[in-house]
């Protein structure tokens, strides 16, 4: 009965989204208010109703109803409670629900807190959120139900995959989808504008904070898969450039992009069409990223659901969501009129370079993920380009970026003082400069990247402190009164530093765990030990441990201190999974915050050396700061959102057009930030 | 204007250029494809081996009986799906399987190997894809069926799935071996 509410509640939702994306579109062009009204009420039904449909499928996991065909195929009785939730989005069907009802959430959000928004404007972001909607709910239900019944029921289930039965990967669809989808509000406010025909600071101001929270949490899901890939995947890789994980990057790309170049139309009404653009690009981007994912055009080790019916489908909404948006833009975009001039050495100008290197190494990534498909377009079979490609290619382009990230906040809007900027960065150049020399130093045979790489990262760091020393005046002012200014600083102030210290923070974690990893693979028989990088391990023993859907072998590793006593233990573990048989190796790790120690439990060495196991042991240098300084950055989206700018709401137009009244900046006044 | 006006529809005609693409690369499955190359001698070449390995491969090493060469990397996502493939040629066909391992860190390459089993009667290291390009390699994976007398028969590009295996890697070679 519970599947069948669900079902239903998900047809009546498709019904809602239709009447929505129709009714207040008219209403908005007639000036009829009745009509445009209805855009809010019918985001919210459209938002609960999807709600008692991922509920009721949710239930049918939580109880085991494997009467239900999904659930039959995804779960079992036996696993932990955490897995049968996260197995509602752990497989196509249901991963497609959540996407929908994050859609709806960010639908029903626009709707609650629309009341600043001109009724025009606020009438067709709904309607246009609704049609993507529409369009996704009958993808849902026309391709992949998630409510099938299978009669006779069978008695247990086939289990989920248990390579997804793990924390990082419980959660990271939620957070990657909620930046994914997220960008359908910056989408449809985009399309909306460009049917009215105007876009004005106002606008930009109402967009960013649903682009901020959107990328932070999609800084958080690629983040969290990354984490996944390596404790669980990989030989220590975190990244393989895989196209399900560019997938997740090319949005976040496009995403950041558009949040630089949404402040120029804040503060200057410049970049409108650009940015309108860039609003539909990162859209699309998670458009494309789903219909690769989900189409099975490309090879993959994250591709579930595999299904030729289901990529047609969603080639055809692909179709019609970027063809149509971008048909209009390219009769609406050149209607709007440019704003602001500006000098190429200014605030805006370092934006626009922001926005050329983001946007070239988006192309970039799209083209090497899509190089495979062409190839095969042109019949020459299916083909990997891999890390050579994007390593010769992405890194270079993102070192001017982050180069130019330290000096772009000091720069004034309008004319820039290039060398005044960098006098004030004096003391992050001498860190940089030490950092680098150090690293040249101490690199002992890293690669020379390495050092490039170091010095970056402390570039980073060092010109967001400066920065955010230099508005509090500290050192210049006496320390109460920089402390007042540190209280009074706005949270875009303090969100841009974060966010631009975050950067750094794992560029630096990229550069440790790229040149100074080491590894030992060696036959170990319990009692003997094994040293990495200065640190003694020793095996102790193997024991049978009985998880609640797996057994495994789990080895017991002391870590040495130099007098020889236990100062660690790690538990690396083989588990065999009970319904899909499956060995997956779970690996443990002891992290410093400094660097992680990493040991991997391999096969049984065999019949030479019939105690002996297969043991893999990594160091791996920095590398949990690549995760920290993703936190970090999605910190400062957090931060900045809590920008008094948004939360006063959107002022009315004729007020947005001077900027720093709404923010409680001192000096400069035109200053601002991510 | 009207100038100004192709420029705004620039990102529409790239993107349905991609998506015809997309449409096409729909329709295809992983497929094979005539080479320049096929049924001429392979290239001459020597490639060293992976650190701790005895022998890397030259062409020599290619005379004498019908064998494949596959040419894989750590860091390719279709290699790994046939890989299981390749193993089970190796034990099970006791078909020779010799492989070139293209822009790889060979630590990268002994830890896969160590973590997923080594089909190959031996390796070469061809780390900057030299040889690769000689072999008019695209991309990884890809699979050179080579006869007794160190000609290129056959090239598959991709992974190579059951199918492929059964239907036209082993009559081929049974073929070449009467």
């Amino acid at each position: 009965m519970i599947p069948e509410i669900g079902h239903y509640a998900l047809v009546l939702s498709l019904v809602v989204a239709l009447v929505q994306s129709v009714i207040p579109m008219i209403g908005a062009n007639r000036g009829d208010a009745a009509w445009m009204e209805l855009a809010r009420p019918a985001a919210v039904a459209q938002f609960l109703l999807v709600a008692i449909a991922f509920s009721a499928l949710t239930h049918a996991y939580v109880v085991s109803d494997f009467s239900v065909l999904n659930v039959v195929e995804n779960s079992h009785s036996a696993k932990p409670l955490i897995y049968k939730i996260s197995g509602v989005w752990g497989n196509h069907e249901g991963s497609m629900l959540l996407w929908v009802l994050i859609l709806a959430v960010f639908g029903a959000a626009v709707a609650a807190f629309g009341d600043s928004l001109p009724p025009s404007l606020l009438a067709r972001t709904l309607a246009v959120q609704a049609m993507i909607a529409a369009g996704f709910l009958l993808f849902v239900l026309g391709t992949s139900n998630p409510f099938m019944r299978v009669d006779p029921p069978p008695l247990d289930g086939a289990d989920l995959n248990p390579l997804l039965q793990d924390p990082g990967l419980a959660f990271h669809p939620p957070f990657l989808y909620l930046g994914y989808v997220g960008f359908s509000i910056a989408f449809s406010f985009a399309v909306a504008a460009l049917i009215e025909g105007r876009i004005d600071p106002a606008w930009a101001r109402w967009v960013r904070p649903w682009t901020l929270a959107a990328w932070s949490a999609l800084t958080v899901g690629i983040a969290l898969g990354s984490w996944w890939a390596y404790y669980t995947l990989g030989w220590g890789g975190w990244w393989f450039w895989d196209p399900v994980e560019n997938a997740s990057l090319l949005p976040w790309l496009a995403g950041t992009a558009l949040l630089h170049s949404a402040i120029v139309v804040e503060k200057r009404d410049a970049l409108k069409a650009w940015t309108v653009l860039l609003a539909i690009v990162a859209f699309s981007l998670s458009l494309i990223g789903t219909f690769l994912v989900r189409s099975g055009v490309l090879t993959s080790v994250h591709a579930f659901a595999v299904d030729p019916a289901r990529g047609v489908f969603i080639l055809v909404l692909l179709t019609i969501a970027i063809g149509g948006s971008l048909a209009l833009y390219a009769w609406r975009a050149p209607v709007l009129k440019a704003g602001g001039l500006f000098q190429p050495i200014s605030r805006e100008g370092a934006l626009i370079l922001n926005n050329l290197l983001l946007s070239t190494a988006t192309a970039t990534v799209l083209v090497g993920t899509l190089y495979p498909i062409f190839l095969d377009a042109l019949d020459a079979g299916k083909v990997s380009v891999g890390p050579p490609f994007f390593n010769a290619t992405f890194i270079p382009l993102m070192l001017p970026l982050v180069v130019a990230m330290g000096i772009g906040p000091m720069l004034a809007w309008k004319r820039g003082d290039l060398l005044g900027a960098l006098g004030r960065l004096k003391l992050a150049a001498l860190v940089t400069a030490a950092v680098g020399l150090a690293t040249y130093y101490f690199r002992s045979g890293g690669p020379v990247m390495a050092v490039v790489g170091m010095a970056v990262a402390a570039w980073a760091i060092a010109a967001a402190i400066d920065e955010l020393a230099g508005r509090i005046g500290l050192g210049r002012l006496p320390p109460g009164e920089s402390l007042r200014r540190a209280a009074r600083l706005p949270g875009a102030a303090w969100g841009t530093a974060l966010a631009h210290a975050g950067v750094g923070i794992a560029i630096a974690g990229m550069t440790g765990s790229g040149a100074w990893m080491t590894e030992r693979i060696q036959y170990l028989a319990p009692g003997e030990q094994i040293g990495i990088a200065g640190t003694q391990v020793r095996f102790d023993e193997v024991i049978r441990v009985d998880g609640a859907n797996y057994v495994a072998d789990r080895g017991v590793f002391s870590v040495l201190s130099d007098d020889g006593r236990v100062v660690g233990q790690l538990f690396p573990e083989r588990r065999r999974f009970l319904v899909s048989q499956r060995v997956i190796t779970h690996s443990a790790i002891r992290t410093t915050g400094l660097a992680d120690l990493y040991i991997a439990l391999g096969d049984p060495a065999g019949e030479d050396r019939p105690d002996a196991w297969t043991v893999r042991v990594y160091h791996h240098p920095l590398v949990p700061w690549i995760w920290i300084g993703c936190v970090v950055m999605a910190l400062g989206g957090v931060v900045s959102l809590s920008d008094r700018r948004f939360r006063v709401g959107a002022p009315a137009r004729r007020r947005a057009v001077a900027p720093g009244i709404a923010g409680a900046e001192p000096t400069p006044a035109t200053r601002g930030g991510v | 204007m009207a100038f100004r006006r192709l420029w705004f529809a620039l990102p529409l005609a790239t993107f349905l250029g991609v998506a015809a693409y997309l449409a096409i690369g729909l329709t295809r499955d992983p497929s094979a494809v005539p080479s320049a190359l096929i049924d001429k001698p392979v290239p001459r070449f020597a490639l060293p081996p992976l650190p701790g390995h005895d022998t890397g491969l030259t062409s020599a090493d290619l005379v004498g009986r019908p064998q494949l060469v596959n040419v894989f990397a750590s860091w390719c996502v279709p290699c790994r799906i046939e890989h299981p493939l390749l193993m089970q040629l190796a034990e099970l066909t006791g078909v020779t399987v010799r492989g070139i391992n293209y822009k790889d860190p060979s630590q990268d390459a002994l830890a896969w190997l160590e973590r997923f089993g080594n089909p190959y009667a031996s390796i070469g290291v061809d780390s900057d894809g030299r040889v690769a390009i000689e072999w008019g390699v695209y991309g990884v994976p890809e699979t050179f069926l080579i006869d007794g007398d160190g000609r290129i028969r056959y090239k598959h590009i991709g992974p190579l799935s059951a199918d492929d295996v059964t239907t036209k890697i082993l009559p081929m070679i049974r073929e070449l071996e009467r």
